[in-house]
């Protein structure tokens, strides 16, 4: 890539201090973003997949905070500004996605009023001018008849409808970058694939870059144009979505690979990952892979593996999968 | 919508069925009205020419009956202990409680809104946990010795304001009279509203607290500020009005109740309301005063939670829509 | 790239002993870093136990007009008194009763009150909480429509209008001494709503969870079911509302009291001191008031703090 990414997250440590020690749910992550692409990121609940995007667009729940790393957007650090400057950003620069669209809309106002607020807050436009573009955004987004239905409250839209208006909303000040924190787990299935297919349409004809946090590898295969993968707090593994699935290097995300049902994959069996990913605040010594890991041996169990810098298709493992094609150096 | 509120309507007849039949009960089993109108020289004709004359003859329903019939009218016979009509009384001391009811109502739900706001949005503030801790010796604190306390210190120590009585007061129309034109009627004032209002206040205070800390957790509040909207726009717009919804219920009760803790706040300061009545009534086991004093309350507070449930509709849009139209998921 | 994030250290393992266990547990864990909250239950302890053992503690019996002085009426605290030359620490009263003495075994009564007052609630609201959300129909409908009537109305009306009842039922000769059972069951049957619709939702709640069904499959009584799954569920609100209640239930008897339509004076509690203590503020002798009145606000405020610690140690949701 030759541009500069809209979003860079350079070794970023998010902690929770608890009475039992700290707690560390997002360890040493690093990543960038580049306009017009969707960066998946995966993990089971609890890997620090949400902490990270509250961490980026600054709503981390006190007593969470970030203590290590930058985070730039647009090559302007944004980890360590005012809140009120921050809160600038949040809308025009940054927009959010959250997963139940059912409680992400205020019951109690339309949807236009809360629309053209956000719109009001972030552009110099008139009152008119703000709800002439609270109806554009809301047809971009597939919400047919919007100049009727703009006065309507949330309860009268059906749950997919809503998660549109949630997205319209995300993007009516016309922001550079996009965290989707889950946008289709509350859905029903009939639904996710419109959803999916509204990002991926708007991020490629806005040339918004997305950040798609779930749980699903079915949406990233859909979505996703690069995936990291996380586990308790840390990056296993980062690269083009197409690798990632079908030659993953790191152990866990080949087990993920192969615990998730495909279409393609007919009738195999699924197989499954033996135990739990453990609770940060009892991370294993060494790699916290290796308790469930087959190829585990003393290394990994005495130090954490060395983690991937921000470049493509590395794993941070001491024994990655072999590869068929490998270009790039084994960590030593 | 128009069924709800005829189901609420009967509903609430419903209830003041049941305090009736509580008041008239009181009547017919609570000590023996006769006995207490008649003194201790009596004949067994004056006896029963009185009970005659009360209806205590007649069968039970027939009585409730009548009772009803009486009520509807505003007549609740004779007080026992003062000998004039039970209505008569209670309509020359409703003014004194209404007026005290309403400057305390107003202190305790301006003030309360307000700290309440303020506590949930400063919440590891100094001010607000100094507030907060207040507020817990505030509900600790009861009524009455708030009372007495106010009583001490700005009467018996600093001689600012009365420790009793209504002051002078100004006669309006037929039957109310006010304080509010006078400058000791308002002085007067000032001691039992704060009283009254107090305990009340730091009730709304700590419930709009917990509602409106309960709101900001909810991930549309999130949202908003996600989408970069100013503090203000937050809480005020959007957390603001959702906190109103569940606490307008409980805050009607609590002004309702306002009534009905005027009991106290009246006999510390021998204000000259219903409550003081009712007190009185009590220690006397004035029947028909307690019994119209029951009636008369129950009337307000059904009337308020009445009002309350149609405040629903004015806020919450959700409530507004036909359930059958079933235009939800 | 370098890796300043320092390494956590891992946390030292160890197999603590059942004791050790408990004293680390969540519950007890936040009660000793709540300063607020160990200085109230200490408050609480320690006027319990002055009223239990007031007999003991008290110089003087208020009651026993044997030991009584009417000239060491009016003695401030710590003065001796001008005639007999005795001294009392918080003074005397009108009639030389030793206000120390009196506070004691006015909170006696005020406890004995407050504490019967929420066991009669508890146990009423408790069995009929169950029971309407265990049996449902129209044992349901009837005992939640009167619970609703019931909440329309404060607390406080309610236990008046008993009091008033119950005060007309009894015989007036034996009026004061049936006063204290009087004010226990007003205030009782006053306050048992709250419990009662705490055990109903959490019942409602239990039944239909498998293992209900299950015990009802094999053929548990329901009696049995209800005492033995349903009810260690509904055990910690039950705590919360009846430590919030004691604190309520003693305000509302010292406010019934000093209102005279409570404990009489020959048998004085808290708030029949301060009515009595009010009489004597505008001549000077604040200790009658002042004393009673603020043992009442210890306890009313220690507890209070106790039970708003409790509810949020035991619900952290709330927190």
């Amino acid at each position: 890539m030759d541009k500069d990414p809209v979003l860079s997250v350079r070794d970023l440590v998010v902690e929770i201090p608890t009475r039992h020690g700290i707690l560390r749910p997002v360890d040493r992550v690093s990543y960038d973003i580049h306009a017009g692409e969707i960066l998946g990121v995966v993990g089971e609940s609890g890997a620090g997949k949400s902490m990270t995007g509250n961490a980026v667009i600054g709503l981390l729940d006190p007593p969470a905070r970030i203590t290590h790393g930058e985070i730039l957007l647009s090559g302007q650090p944004i980890h360590n500004i005012k809140r009120e400057a921050l809160r600038k950003l949040r809308g025009k620069k940054m927009g959010m996605i959250f997963q139940d669209p059912l409680t992400s809309l205020n019951p109690l106002l339309t949807i236009g009023d809360q629309l053209t607020e956000t719109i009001l807050e972030h552009l110099d436009v008139s009152q008119s001018e703000a709800r002439e573009r609270a109806i554009a955004a809301l047809e971009e987004v597939g919400i047919p008849a919007a100049r009727d239905r703009i006065g309507s409250y949330p309860h009268e839209f059906s749950g997919g409808m809503r998660q549109r208006v949630v997205i319209a909303l995300a993007l009516c000040a016309e922001p550079e970058l996009v965290i989707a924190d889950e946008p289709t787990t509350a859905l029903d299935v009939s639904v996710q694939a419109q959803i999916v297919a509204l990002l991926k349409r708007l991020c490629r004809e806005r040339g918004v870059a997305v950040m798609l946090v779930t749980h699903d590898m079915g949406v990233i295969a859909e979505a996703a144009d690069r995936v990291a993968v996380m586990y308790a707090g840390r990056l296993a593994e980062l690269g083009p979505v197409r690798e990632v699935i079908t030659q993953a290097r790191h152990p866990y995300t080949a087990g993920l690979m192969a615990s998730t049902p495909m279409a393609s994959q007919g009738a195999k069996r699924l197989r499954q990952i033996p135990g739990a990913m453990p609770r940060l605040g009892a991370l294993p010594h060494g790699c916290a892979f290796h308790p469930r890991c087959d190829r585990a041996t003393a290394e990994c169990r005495a130090d954490p593996p060395p983690r991937i810098d921000y470049c493509d298709g590395r794993a941070a493992c001491w024994h990655p999968l072999a590869q068929k094609d490998t270009t790039k150096g084994e960590p030593a | 919508m128009l069924a709800y509120i005829i189901r609420r309507v009967f509903q609430s007849l419903l209830v003041l069925l049941v305090v009736g039949l509580v008041a008239f009960s009181m009547f017919s089993f609570v000590g023996d009205p006769v006995d207490n109108m008649l003194g201790q020289e009596r004949t067994q004709a004056d006896i029963e020419r009185l009970r005659a004359d009360l209806g205590l003859d007649k069968p039970f329903p027939v009585q409730y009956w009548r009772f009803l019939e009486q009520a509807v009218q505003g007549n609740f016979g004779l007080s026992y202990r003062q000998g004039r009509p039970v209505s008569e009384i209670l309509v020359e001391r409703l003014p004194a409680t209404l007026e005290l009811a309403f400057v305390s109502g107003v202190l305790a739900l301006l003030g309360g809104i307000g700290l309440g706001i303020f506590t949930a949005i400063r919440k590891r503030g100094v001010a607000a946990n100094m507030i907060m801790t207040l507020s817990l010796v505030g509900v600790s604190l009861p009524t009455f010795l708030i009372g007495v306390l106010l009583i001490y210190l700005f009467s018996v120590e600093l001689g600012w304001l009365p420790s009793f009585g209504r002051g002078d007061v100004t006669r309006i129309g037929d039957w109310w009279t006010t304080g509010f034109l006078t400058e000791t009627g308002l002085k007067a004032l000032i001691l039992p509203a704060i009283t009254l209002g107090l305990y009340q206040m730091t009730l709304i205070m700590r419930l709009v607290r917990t509602e409106m800390l309960e709101v900001l957790r909810g991930d549309y509040i999130r949202f908003a500020r996600a989408r970069g909207l100013r503090d203000r726009s937050v809480h005020f717009k959007h957390a603001l009005k959702n906190t109103l919804v569940p606490v307008i219920t409980i805050t009607g009760l609590q002004l309702g109740s306002i009534i009905a803790f005027a009991i106290i706040t009246e006999t510390v300061f021998q204000w000259p309301g219903v409550g003081l009545l009712f007190i009185n009534a009590i220690q006397f086991v004035d029947i028909p005063v307690m019994a119209a004093y029951l009636m008369m309350i129950s009337v307000m507070f059904v009337g308020i939670n009445l009002i309350v449930d149609l405040l629903y509709f004015a806020i919450d849009p959700r409530l507004r829509v036909d359930r059958s139209a079933g235009k939800t998921t | 790239m370098t890796d300043t994030a320092p390494p956590i250290p891992p946390t030292p393992e160890r197999a603590p002993s059942r004791l050790a266990r408990a004293w680390q547990s969540d519950f007890l864990y936040s009660f000793r870093r709540a300063p607020v909250a160990v200085v109230s239950f200490c408050v609480v302890l320690t006027l319990v136990l002055c009223a239990v053992f007031a007999p003991l503690i008290a110089p003087h019996d208020p009651f026993d007009p044997a030991t009584l002085n009417l000239m060491n009426g009016f003695t401030p605290p710590g003065e001796a008194n001008a005639f007999t030359g005795d001294s009392f620490l918080l003074g005397t009263d009108d009639q030389g009763r030793d206000v120390f003495s009196t506070i004691l075994y006015g909170m006696r009564i005020s406890l004995f009150v407050g504490f019967s007052a929420v066991l009669l609630a508890m146990v009423l609201g408790v069995v009929l909480g169950l029971l309407a959300g265990y049996s449902g129909g129209w044992t349901e409908t009837i005992i939640m429509r009167v619970a609703d009537v019931q909440l329309t109305f404060p607390a406080i009306l309610v236990a008046m209008l008993i009091f008033g009842i119950a005060k007309g039922i009894t015989p007036p000769e034996y009026r004061d001494q049936m006063a204290i059972w009087v004010l226990i069951l007003a205030i009782g049957l006053s306050d048992w709503v709250q419990f009662a619709r705490v055990v109903r939702g959490a019942t409602l709640v239990e039944k239909n969870k498998e293992y209900v069904q299950a015990a009802r499959l094999v053929g548990r009584s329901p009696l049995s079911i209800m005492l033995r799954h349903i009810l260690p569920n509904v055990l910690n609100p039950v705590l919360v509302i009846a430590t919030i209640s004691l604190a309520l239930a003693i305000i509302a008897e010292a406010t019934l009291s000093f209102l005279g339509v409570g404990a009489p004076p020959t048998k004085p509690s808290l708030g029949t001191l301060i009515r009595i203590g009010q009489e004597f503020m505008f001549s000077g002798e604040w200790w009658i008031l002042v004393f009673p009145a603020a043992t009442l606000l210890a306890l009313a405020l220690s507890i209070n703090l106790l039970g708003d610690w409790l509810r949020d140690a035991l619900n952290p949701k709330l927190r």
